[in-house]
């Protein structure tokens, strides 16, 4: 009996230490709700708040950057795709049924292996099927009214003529702007916010912080483009400045940040002249 | 057992595993035709079903066909309530229950048919007495594991209808058939039971193999059944963007993650039911008084440790495999298993692995003990337990600390400045590469504790093998360190595949070195079974105790991932609970789970005795 309660002692200590550990040992982070469905107003939309709308569909929901961007390069760059699209149109390699841009922009979001742009293909492949999702299903779920944002977004960003018209009728459903991404967490709501969790200020003069180990950030809009601001931000090794060490700040911040939140600090630093 | 008899048990236990492996690939190739045959994957078939719903209006026009409907869109009150009843926890800890018990009663029957094969080879009794004693510690199991699917099943149709009911649609012919294949898995697993002593003989040992084998092909595809069910849930397939049910059941059941969680449960199953019969031999081994005893449960221990610690070794790589293709399949589902709140799971899955890891090869080392000859190696320990140590310490280091600002302002920023180059994945894997490497070797030294080589080259073989564990130890490091810090982000995973490689081909070659070096080797100590301190038994137990807890919480996150969705993308959870927890609140889940799974495990252990206790109650019955 005595070999049993010495088991069933060791048994619960052992329970009770991985429980312990899990419960104070280790950060306890509570999760953001689901996000909420709402109804975006399409009516009393410009051309220019439809092309916004999609910018921030591009940017966020879509989670079109999280391959799109000029870090990781797992996707093609798009910003000239309204350009680029009528020869595609024309490669031998075109499989699909559009014929014109805008079409061949809509069949590249809901069908994408129509064309896949050479090396971007799925592995093994010989580039002919794309690793990119149809947005309209899955866990992005692009309304047609998205879609159509985001090709009005794709066009005027690549200087090519909007011919994307807003859709009428009935109001999409379309996720919140205050969504959450990938791991549930919340986006921050201002760059001041995603500036002080992510600890900048620890290292840089900025947001009222006096960092010392690298750059001071007071005027930094005066003297770099926000090309720039982003690739530092991106890849902080692209560009060291005077004075200082590489390998200081944690290059993943590209992974941290949602495409949204990278705008709107590349957009704060901008403004400090 | 002396030294020529293991090696003839090691091949004769290598043919027999072989044989095994090969009749459970066979089968899983055999699923496609064998789904053919029962019309899962039949087109014409497929065909009648996507018109059922069209037929139920009757057969009026085509044109008036009905589209098959998709995943309900569920309100907070299509989840029925019971006042005092949390309704996720109860499914979540039934369901988990299920997994564990089944778990384990999916693996006892392929270990204990391997250990009757290797019996029949070598006509050595022990082992067929052993695998008697391993499937009727199983056998108790069986029922409580129906029992608590059933269980389960009705806290589904209770709790949540809509997506029990949805399933149900989509996998209607797999959920039948798994229904029927439990008659052929227990008429199979009684006739092996009850027939294990009738069945004996040089044609009737062979027919009770052979039932062990229909036994294992039924419990291994109701496996697969039921991870199919799972896995759609997290990579639906055979549906369209609504949810509706295209008909083709195959497509359904073969979606992306199918195979993945096939073979990594597969695995894992093997590894944990090894480590529950230690448990329950180093129960019996410590309650034992006489001698004989305690060496036949020192062995059944060993043989247990054995059986589980071969299997972990290649479970870090199916998990990778897993998580690689969990990523392949959607990036930002891989994401969320990564990163986020779930990042922080794995730092409690590395002390987690940790324990499994040192405690099966501290087992290892108080097994020495059990022959004079391992005197010779006691200096070796040492280094292996300070690389053991190193290794899991370089697991346990996170990425990202969570610190206060003057924290931050204090490090020069999120990560330390010599430990956060070891927090990213590269040095993980080669930590972990490193890890199983010298479990392997920890192994290697074991094997030669009560022998000495008697050929001619042993010197030179000896001298094979180190290098060969120095150019994989050198190899591995140059894979993680090139990719790790040398590389772009998106290629510092790419060292993971030849990391793997690198360890496995290392590992089998020394093992086939060693067993040609040590073939008629000379014993100079003999192992005497019973002779091992009772805490030794303690490691089995923790290794019990941390895979039944890990598995809970490997349960979580793969589950967790789904997040505010039951079938990703295609049915949301629209229920209360639909939030993802804290890891402490699913730790705490997790441990009530692992207490319930103890007890009834202690159960099952004293039930599977007490049949050989027998009372003569003096003057009770009639003379």
């Amino acid at each position: 009996m005595r070999q049993f309660f010495s088991v069933v002692a060791f048994t619960l200590l052992t329970i009770g230490f991985f429980a312990g550990f899990s419960n104070f040992g280790i950060p306890q982070i509570e999760p953001a709700p689901p996000p909420k469905e709402e109804k975006i107003a399409l009516g009393a939309m410009t051309m220019e708040d439809f092309i916004a709308l999609g910018e921030r569909i591009f940017k966020g929901k879509g989670t079109c950057t999280l391959c799109h961007n000029p870090v990781g390069g797992r996707a093609p760059l798009l910003d000239q795709i309204g350009k680029v699209a009528a020869k595609r149109l024309a490669d031998p390699r075109y499989k699909g049924e559009a014929r014109d841009v805008e079409g061949y922009l809509h069949e590249s979001l809901v069908k994408p292996s129509a064309y896949v742009v050479k090396g971007f293909g799925k592995k093994g492949t010989g580039d002919t099927v794309s690793p990119m999702p149809d947005v309209s299903g899955g866990s992005i779920g692009l309304s047609e009214a998205e879609i159509a944002a985001v090709i009005a977004y794709l066009q005027s960003a690549s200087g090519v003529e909007v011919t994307v018209e807003i859709p009428a009728g009935a109001e999409p459903a379309a996720k919140a702007e205050k969504e959450t991404a990938g791991e549930g967490r919340p986006l921050y709501a201002s760059a001041e916010e995603a500036m002080r969790e992510l600890g900048c200020g620890a290292c840089h003069k900025v947001a009222g912080e006096q960092g010392e180990v690298g750059p001071d950030l007071t005027h930094i809009g005066a003297k770099r483009d926000r090309a720039y601001l982003r690739r530092a931000i991106l890849d902080p090794n692209a560009d060291i400045a005077e004075g200082f060490e590489p390998d200081q700040m944690p290059p993943d911040y590209g992974e941290q940040l949602y495409a949204k939140e990278l705008e709107m600090i590349v957009d704060y630093l901008a403004g400090l002249k | 057992m002396n030294g020529p008899r293991r090696s003839r048990t090691a091949r004769g236990g290598l043919r027999a595993g072989l044989l095994l492996l090969s009749a459970l690939m066979a089968l899983l190739l055999a699923l496609p035709a064998l789904s053919g045959a029962l019309g899962l994957a039949n087109p014409a078939l497929a065909g009648e079903a996507s018109s059922a719903a069209s037929e139920v209006v009757g057969n009026a026009s085509a044109a008036t066909a009905t589209p098959a409907p998709g995943a309900p869109k569920t309100t907070l009150a299509d989840y029925p309530r019971i006042r005092g009843v949390n309704s996720r926890v109860l499914v979540w800890l039934v369901a988990q229950l299920h997994l564990w018990f089944a778990a384990f009663v999916l693996a006892v029957p392929i270990f204990v048919f391997i250990i009757e094969a290797i019996g029949m080879k070598t006509r050595d009794k022990r082992y067929d007495e052993m695998a008697y004693e391993f499937i009727k510690v199983s056998i108790t199991a069986y029922s409580l594991t129906a029992i608590l699917g059933g269980l389960l099943l009705f806290s589904l149709l209770v709790f949540y209808p809509q997506l029990t009911a949805y399933l149900t649609r989509v996998f209607k012919e797999s959920m039948f058939y798994y229904a029927l294949l439990f008659f052929i898995e227990s008429a199979a697993l009684y006739l092996y039971y009850y027939g294990w002593h009738w069945l004996q003989g040089p044609f009737a040992k062979w027919v009770h193999l052979t039932i062990g084998l229909v036994l294992n092909a039924a419990g291994t595809t109701l496996m697969f059944l039921a991870n199919a069910w799972v896995t759609f849930m997290m990579s639906p397939a055979g549906v369209d963007s609504a949810g509706a049910y295209l008909g083709d059941p195959w497509a359904a059941i073969h979606n992306y993650l199918w195979n993945p969680i096939n073979l990594h449960r597969f695995i894992a199953n093997i590894a944990y039911g090894g480590s529950i019969v230690g448990a329950y031999a180093a129960f019996r081994f410590l309650t034992a008084t006489r001698a004989e005893d305690k060496a036949h449960y020192d062995w059944m221990g060993y043989t247990a440790n054995f059986i589980a610690i071969a299997a972990l070794l290649p479970l870090p790589f199916a998990g990778y495999y897993l998580a690689a293709e969990i990523y392949a399949y959607s990036q930002q589902m891989g994401i969320t298993l990564m990163g986020g709140i779930f990042a922080w799971l794995f730092i409690i899955q590395a002390v987690l692995i940790g324990t499994l890891f040192l405690s099966a090869n501290y087992y290892l080392w108080c097994g020495m003990g059990r022959s004079e000859g391992a005197a010779r190696y006691n200096r070796f320990i040492k280094y292996i337990v300070i690389v053991l140590v190193g290794a899991f310490l370089v697991w346990f280091t996170p990425h990202t600390l969570v610190l206060t600002n003057e924290e931050l302002k204090a490090l020069g920023g999120p990560y330390h400045t010599y430990l956060g180059p070891l927090g990213i994945m590269p040095a993980k894997n080669t930590a972990v590469n490193i890890m199983i490497l010298f479990t392997a070797l920890s192994f290697l030294i074991y094997r030669r504790a009560n022998r000495v080589p008697t050929v001619s080259w042993a010197a030179r073989g000896n001298a094979i093998q180190v290098a060969l564990y120095g150019a994989g130890i050198l190899n591995i490091f140059f894979l993680g360190i090139y990719h790790g810090y040398f590389t772009n982000t998106v290629y510092k995973v790419a060292s993971s595949i030849p990391q793997v490689m690198t360890t496995l081909i290392v590992i089998a070659a020394s093992l086939v070195i060693d067993a040609f070096i040590y073939r008629r080797a000379r014993e100079i100590a003999p192992l005497r079974w019973g002779r091992i301190p009772d805490r030794a038994q303690y490691a089995l137990f923790l290794l019990a105790i941390a895979f039944t807890w890990l598995m809970g919480l490997m349960g979580y996150i793969r589950s967790g991932i789904r997040q505010h969705w039951h079938v990703v993308g295609i049915m949301r959870d629209n229920s209360a609970d639909a939030i993802t927890p804290t890891l402490g609140f699913a730790a705490n889940v997790v441990s009530a789970g692992t207490i319930l799974f103890m007890a009834l495990v202690i159960f099952v252990f004293w039930l599977s005795e007490l049949g050989a206790r027998k009372v003569q109650p003096a003057g009770y019955w009639q003379e």
